[in-house]
């Protein structure tokens, strides 16, 4: 069992989905309530991780992330190491990889809250804020949660691109999916057989956990 | 200062706006037409949900809206009370929590207390802790008015808050609100497209159709005098007639009109010129069956071509040939016309009462 990947890899998986929260709920609710121009362009842009194969997404972030670019020079310069192959643009790849998995539950929970329920809380004299928290998060929160966990999962088990963008550096960017890959070439079977089970528990129980809360969620509003 | 309400809008678009309403202090106004007519956009705009292409709002001398000067104040800053017509209640809060929601203004520790009295006050004591789901209809539109009043509204809107109950509750709930409004004294828009829900709670009826304001007034004064065809068709007035004016007559207050081969008199109306074409209305209920025998002018013989049963209700339609191709329709009660064995094919004379014809410009 490699202890080193799995920290790494919900280490990542946190700083994701930690990421991923405000952004999902900023973006869906706007998504969700705004029209504007170019709005399907936007939601198709984001949609696109979703189809696209992750080692293309993955070529095209390590050329952005690359030394060579505007990007990771910028980097470099500001925080004084490199974006590519490290654990910080492993954290941004995923990010912008996660970000359908985060934005769409979000964007659909927002959609369900009722429009005069939210217009019944502007005529209470309930600042943008309150509104937020009192109302709309409540009522959108097992959306947000189903997110949440979507995005936790899927970053544990990403592989592509975290290959593309991290490389296989052990501490560094060699998460439990790549050092599973790493056990199976070198054909050790019960290392790969043991990480893959710690694999399937925790997206099973991450699953589980959100099916009951969304239930549980559910029955508070009767 | 102008105390209460008073409201002038103009918009273009899907649902078109030209009207000018105003609404005293303790004043209930009912704004009344087919669906689609503005009248919950005019509630909205009122609100600060929607805006209007060109407007002006003003509640006791506050400026809300004019859009001349620039100036929409933010819904959370006008002084409303809106009671959506599904209620908008924050299904996750109690109904006690719900009205808190609106108590903002007021010191945190002071909230709870206040929203026990509104619930008390809309006859809910005890039943703050409950859910809206767990709450019945009737008493979810309670919540939700309680909830509007809680800010100390300046104007209270209600928009249709009575179509989602049954009879028996919206009964009750009538009685609440006319209770209400003596209580707080605030003008209050009410949004129905129930006309007798509209004459019994308003003192003042306010006609709408795609935005445009047709005719104000008492209740009494729009469903017995309107203005014109459109209005009286809106008012669900039936015995709609085209005549001429032959005079007037200012000793008797009568104007007499034609009708086909018929010499009708009608309520005094001097500003309808001799021998010009008139449109001319009366409600089924002013026309009244009468003994063949009987001396009086507005007589005329008909055929009854249709009996029908609404509830304590007959409602007949009548053919008069001398008079128009249209049906002429009468109500009387079910009992009397039992006892008088009416059907399809008898022949009666029935009675045109004068006060009750009403002249308009066609």
């Amino acid at each position: 069992m490699n202890w080193l990947a799995l920290d790494l890899s919900l280490k990542l998986a946190a700083w994701t989905t930690v990421i991923l929260l405000p952004i999902g709920i900023l973006v869906g609710r706007l998504l969700a309530w705004k029209t504007f121009r170019g709005k399907v362009f936007v939601e198709a842009g984001l949609a696109l991780p979703l189809v696209l194969p992750p080692t293309v997404l993955g070529f095209y972030m390590l050329v952005a992330f690359g030394g060579a670019s505007p990007l990771g020079q910028m980097y470099q310069s500001l925080v004084g190491r490199p974006l590519a192959f490290s654990f910080d643009g492993l954290v941004l790849a995923s990010v912008i990889f996660n970000l359908p998995f985060a934005i769409q539950p979000m964007q659909r929970a927002f959609e369900g809250i009722a429009v005069d329920v939210r217009e019944a809380a502007a005529c209470c004299g309930m600042s943008p804020w309150r509104i937020l928290w009192r109302i709309e998060l409540p009522l959108a929160w097992p959306g947000i949660l189903s997110a949440l966990v979507l995005t936790f999962a899927h970053t544990i088990g990403e592989f592509g691109i975290v290959l593309m963008v991290g490389g296989n550096i052990p501490g560094e960017t060699q998460t439990i999916a790549i050092a599973i890959y790493d056990r199976v070439q070198l054909f050790d079977n019960d290392s790969a057989g043991m990480m893959s089970a710690v694999l399937l528990l925790i997206s099973m129980v991450a699953i589980s956990a959100t099916y009951f809360t969304t239930s549980f969620v559910g029955r508070r509003h009767d | 200062m102008i105390e209460g309400l008073d409201v002038e809008l103009t918009h273009e678009g899907d649902i078109p706006l030209a009207a000018h309403i105003c609404c005293k202090p303790g004043e209930l106004l009912a704004l009344v037409g087919p669906s689609g007519g503005g009248k919950s956009t005019i509630l909205r705009t009122i609100a600060g949900l929607s805006k209007p292409d060109q407007g002006k709002i003003t509640c006791n001398g506050a400026v809300w809206l004019d859009t001349e000067k620039g100036i929409n104040v933010d819904t959370r800053d006008r002084k409303v009370g809106l009671v959506f017509q599904h209620y908008a209640l924050f299904p996750h809060l109690s109904a006690e929590e719900n009205i808190i929601e609106a108590l903002g203004h007021l010191a945190a520790s002071d909230r709870r207390k206040r929203a026990d009295e509104l619930l008390s006050l809309v006859h809910l004591s005890g039943l703050g802790r409950r859910k809206p789901a767990a709450l019945s209809g009737g008493q979810q539109q309670r919540v939700a008015v309680a909830r509007a009043l809680a800010r100390d509204p300046q104007v209270l809107l209600l928009d249709e808050p009575f179509s989602a109950v049954d009879k028996a509750t919206r009964q009750r709930l009538y009685k609440e609100l006319v209770e209400l409004r003596q209580e707080f004294g605030m003008p209050v828009i009410l949004v129905t497209h129930d006309l007798d829900e509209a004459s019994m709670l308003a003192d003042r009826l306010c006609i709408l159709r795609r935005g445009r304001t047709l005719q104000n007034g008492p209740p009494f004064d729009v469903m017995a005098k309107p203005v014109d065809k459109e209005v009286a068709r809106l008012v669900d007035l039936n015995n709609i007639f085209q005549g001429y004016v032959i005079g007037h007559d200012a000793d008797y207050a009568i104007t007499h009109i034609s009708w086909g081969e018929y010499t009708l008199a009608a309520t005094y109306q001097p500003d309808f010129k001799p021998g010009k074409p008139v449109d001319w209305v009366i409600p089924t209920s002013h026309v009244i069956l009468v003994p063949d025998d009987v001396d009086d002018e507005s007589m005329v013989s008909a055929e009854i071509s249709n009996v029908a049963r609404l509830g304590d209700l007959v409602n007949i339609a009548l053919t008069v040939k001398e008079g128009s191709s249209h049906p002429l329709f009468m109500t009387m009660p079910m009992l009397e016309a039992k006892q008088r064995n009416l059907k399809a094919g008898d022949r009666i004379s029935v009675s045109l009462v004068s006060e009750g014809i009403h002249l308009m410009q066609p």
